[in-house]
């Protein structure tokens, strides 16, 4: 079983990656509706890979991610941002925090699945 | 997109939450066009226009909205722009921003996408505008900024905190520490608080002693205040708060500081010259929402449930099976009454008791969730409003009052369509031009006022505006010549009377009328809406002064306490709500005024109606007279229906007859008493237009 959290303020979005994702075996999928429910929800759970959306209401995603790179739980777990084109300066400070890679919004379910596919090996390998 | 169930849920929430953004835009717009005329200007909120349309941008390409896609990438490019200050805010730039989001409602609306918006002219219409060169001089070395802090701010973020600096305000580190099961309302309260006296610029998670159940939140703020007032405003001992200091080495050598340095040119100023664009300012009071100060809101987003109104409907439907039952328990209890077994009588008695009481909670609870409140529809009016506004270079002032009164869902929804057109009305052929206006001795501005209020179980909508008025005897003249009226009736009619004939179909779609009297087209529709939804409008002017439309609703549709009466032994309900009262019929009372039957009812006249002659029921069966009068009002007129005998209230459910029977005059349904006995629910509104207005005869295609 592959655990996934999705972090990201908007409903329709996390609505969108967890069906893309329960099409794919054995996924379990969590969401967390903010920075503040990631931070509540990653020290009691494992996760085998995060999404996290940079644009969110008060902690933003890169803050997040740097928190989770410096925490004692998740400072390995694979970790793909959501972003769009438009900011991509924003995209270049994630990575260089330590995310895995990026997703564009709008992206299809078949970009999501490949993403996920490339990101499960490694941690399958490890 | 995916497919499947869990597919259509997240079309379903995307629908939704889309709604949701579009109407959490325009409330942000009017919010900012509020701002710029008392020469604020509200990063935060261009920030949360941004981040609004960023996400309906990426969810209509994920939900193949691709047209919705498009416009909103163009306003998401602008308003990045405008955030990171390289566009000025503009009232030019704010039209445009009010198109943008008025067409994202069409393109939402209309996945077809033939709603005419032309993406390409409106693309270039935002690329034209003045983009503002930034100079980017790195301010930050100058001071002591910590640069793994700076490394985690978005761009934004970071264009905030420079502007922020170059300004010469004190930007502030704030360390606090909170429990993590509060945090959202915990900051929420705090965020009340700072905002007041201060920007805040971004929250980091300390790493610092972190883990357990608390966490240590650091805020960036920027103030023009002290530390010691940020303090005291702030009031938290256990915060700690430090300005950031200037570097020690760096100041010397640099230009003189910028502290004193006057407010950067105020990009509030029209770039474009002073066209006739700048004429229209409609002032618009938004609607205050939130929290008094100081106030912790207890309520956090996650707290709230999105429900399906449908699935509402269906409960309430089953709430309605649920009244039946209970109505025909309410006589077996009876019967059991006067049986034999009187324990047992009244142990039924005590259980349906209860039974009454809880249903009862479940209806009110089932009925409360459907509510909204007006705010949403009176938001869209104050968009209208400016644009309208803006189109017929008028100023407007629009006052609102009593948005937090609920109604329900379906009907806020069906009252949009209505409202936008009264308003539209109002401003187009009711406000004068500033100049038409002085002349008259008026102020430059026209007003606009729209209230609500809750009255029993109605709520009462009112648009008032100063504007020119209605001249009745040109509707008069007019209504002669459309052959709407006839001489004498017209000349019978009082002038309040006249004045409803614009809703009179056939009448107002008179040009002339249109542009003279100060009402447009299209009255008949706004009336025939309203009355669909059992309500009623009515409307006051005074030539010259302004006029006056007031809008009487149902709070819902849904479940109805209704009178049941006899009419040549059969049953009929009417919905409580429209009954004044119900009394004897004083026999010897009733005259004939004008061809038809009256009494005087405590000083006033009201008119009869035979409901039996009006459904053709035949004539009254021998010994039995119309023993009862109920007195009926919808907005301001009143019937007085003679009935033979009242059979007592009952909640009832009010169910469609069916698409052939669905226009059936002065019937707006039927309902089940419980005891499968079917029973006519009357349409007071179309009964009481009938009556009044055509002068009595029988009602066609009703029961024989």
């Amino acid at each position: 079983m592959h655990r996934v959290l999705i972090i990201d303020d908007s409903s329709a979005t996390r609505a969108y990656v967890r069906a893309a994702l329960e099409e794919m075996s054995d996924m379990q999928v969590s969401e967390a509706a903010s920075g503040f429910d990631a931070l509540r929800i990653l020290p009691r759970e494992r996760f085998d890979l995060l999404l996290v959306d940079i644009n969110m209401p008060n902690i933003n995603g890169l803050e997040l991610i740097s928190f989770i790179r410096r925490s004692d739980t998740h400072r390995h777990t694979p970790l793909l941002i959501i972003s769009t084109e438009a900011s991509e300066r924003d995209r270049s400070r994630a990575m260089a925090l330590g995310a895995n890679g990026y997703l564009a919004k709008p992206f299809t379910a078949d970009a999501l699945a490949e993403a996920v596919r490339l990101i499960k090996k490694p941690v399958e390998g490890a | 997109m995916p497919q499947g169930k869990d597919g259509e849920r997240a079309k379903e929430e995307f629908l939704a939450e889309a709604q949701e953004l579009i109407e959490s835009l325009s409330r942000d717009l009017l919010l900012l066009d509020a701002g710029i005329k008392q020469g604020q200007r509200s990063p935060e909120t261009v920030n949360d226009l941004f981040r609004g349309v960023h996400t309906l941008k990426g969810l209509s390409g994920m939900f193949g909205f691709e047209r919705l896609g498009r416009m909103s990438h163009v306003l998401e490019d602008l308003l990045e722009d405008l955030r990171l200050g390289r566009v000025d805010l503009t009232q030019q730039v704010l039209d445009v921003l009010f198109e943008g989001v008025d067409s994202f409602q069409r393109l939402l609306g209309d996945p077809a996408e033939q709603s005419g918006i032309d993406v390409e002219t409106f693309t270039a219409r935002v690329r034209s505008l003045a983009r503002a060169r930034v100079q980017e001089r790195n301010i930050f070395e100058d001071y002591e900024l910590d640069p793994s802090m700076l490394g985690v701010l978005t761009e934004y973020e970071e264009h905030r905190l420079r502007t922020n600096l170059e300004q010469g305000l004190t930007v502030f580190r704030l360390r606090v520490r909170l429990a993590l099961d509060v945090i959202d309302t915990a900051l929420d309260g705090l965020k009340e608080r700072v905002k007041t006296i201060a920007e805040i610029i971004t929250y980091l998670p300390s790493m610092d002693g972190g883990g357990g159940d608390s966490i240590e939140i650091e805020m960036l703020l920027a103030s023009k205040k002290s530390e010691t007032e940020l303090r005291t405003a702030l009031n938290r001992p256990d915060a700690a708060l430090s300005a950031i200091p200037k570097r020690q080495r760096a100041a010397a050598p640099r230009e003189p500081s910028k502290a004193h340095a006057p407010e950067p040119s105020t990009p509030l100023t029209p770039q474009s010259p002073p066209s006739a664009e700048i004429q229209a300012k409609p002032e618009v009071t938004p609607v205050k929402r939130s929290a008094a100060d100081g106030d912790v809101s207890l309520r956090s987003i996650t707290s709230v449930v999105r429900v399906d109104i449908r699935k509402l409907d269906h409960l309430m439907n089953v709430v309605g099976e649920l009244g039946t039952v209970r109505a025909a328990l309410a006589r077996l209890v009876e019967k059991l009454r006067n049986g034999a077994a009187p324990a047992w009588s009244s142990e039924a008695h005590r259980i349906h008791r209860a039974f009454q009481r809880h249903l009862a909670e479940v209806q009110d609870g089932v009925l409360d969730i459907r509510m909204v409140p007006l705010s949403q529809l009176f938001d869209k009016v104050a968009v209208i409003v400016r644009q309208v506004a803006r189109e017929q270079q008028k100023e407007v002032r629009l006052t609102i009052t009593g948005a937090e009164t609920e109604v329900d869902k379906l009907i806020a929804e069906e009252l949009a369509d209505p409202m936008m057109h009264i308003v539209r009305n109002a401003i187009d052929h009711g406000v004068e031009q500033p100049a038409d206006r002085e002349k008259r001795g008026k102020p430059p501005a026209g007003s606009l006022h729209v209230s609500a209020h809750q009255k029993g179980n109605h709520v009462v909508i009112e648009l008032e505006d100063d504007g020119r008025g209605i001249d009745s005897n040109l509707i008069r003249e007019v209504a002669i010549r459309k052959g709407v009226l006839t001489e004498q009736a017209a000349s019978d009619l009082a002038r309040d009377e006249l004045l409803n004939v614009i809703f009179m179909p056939g009448f107002s779609t008179a040009r002339e009328i249109t542009d003279i009297s100060g009402r447009g087209v299209g009255m008949d529709v706004v009336k025939t809406n309203i009355t669909r939804l059992g309500g009623a409008v009515d409307i006051e002017s005074e030539f010259g002064r302004g006029t006056k439309i007031t809008i009487t609703l149902p709070i819902t549709l849904a479940i109805i306490s209704a009178l049941l009466f006899e009419v040549r032994d059969r049953l009929f309900a009417i919905p409580l709500a429209v009954v004044q009262e119900a009394l004897r019929m004083p026999a010897s009372a009733v005259r004939t005024v004008d061809g038809r039957e009256v009494i005087t009812l405590r000083g006033t006249t009201l008119p009869l109606c035979r409901l039996a002659d009006l459904f053709g029921l035949g004539p009254l069966a021998p010994g039995s007279t119309e023993h009862y009068v109920i007195v009926v009002s919808v907005g301001n007129r009143r019937l007085g229906m003679c009935v033979e005998r009242l059979s007592g209230q009952q909640d009832i459910v009010i169910k469609g007859l069916g698409r052939s029977l669905a226009n059936t005059q002065g019937i707006s349904g039927a309902t089940d008493l419980g005891d499968q006995h079917l029973v006519l629910v009357l349409d007071a509104a179309s009964i009481i237009e009938e009556v009044l207005l055509s002068r009595g005869g029988a009602l066609i295609g009703a029961a024989s």
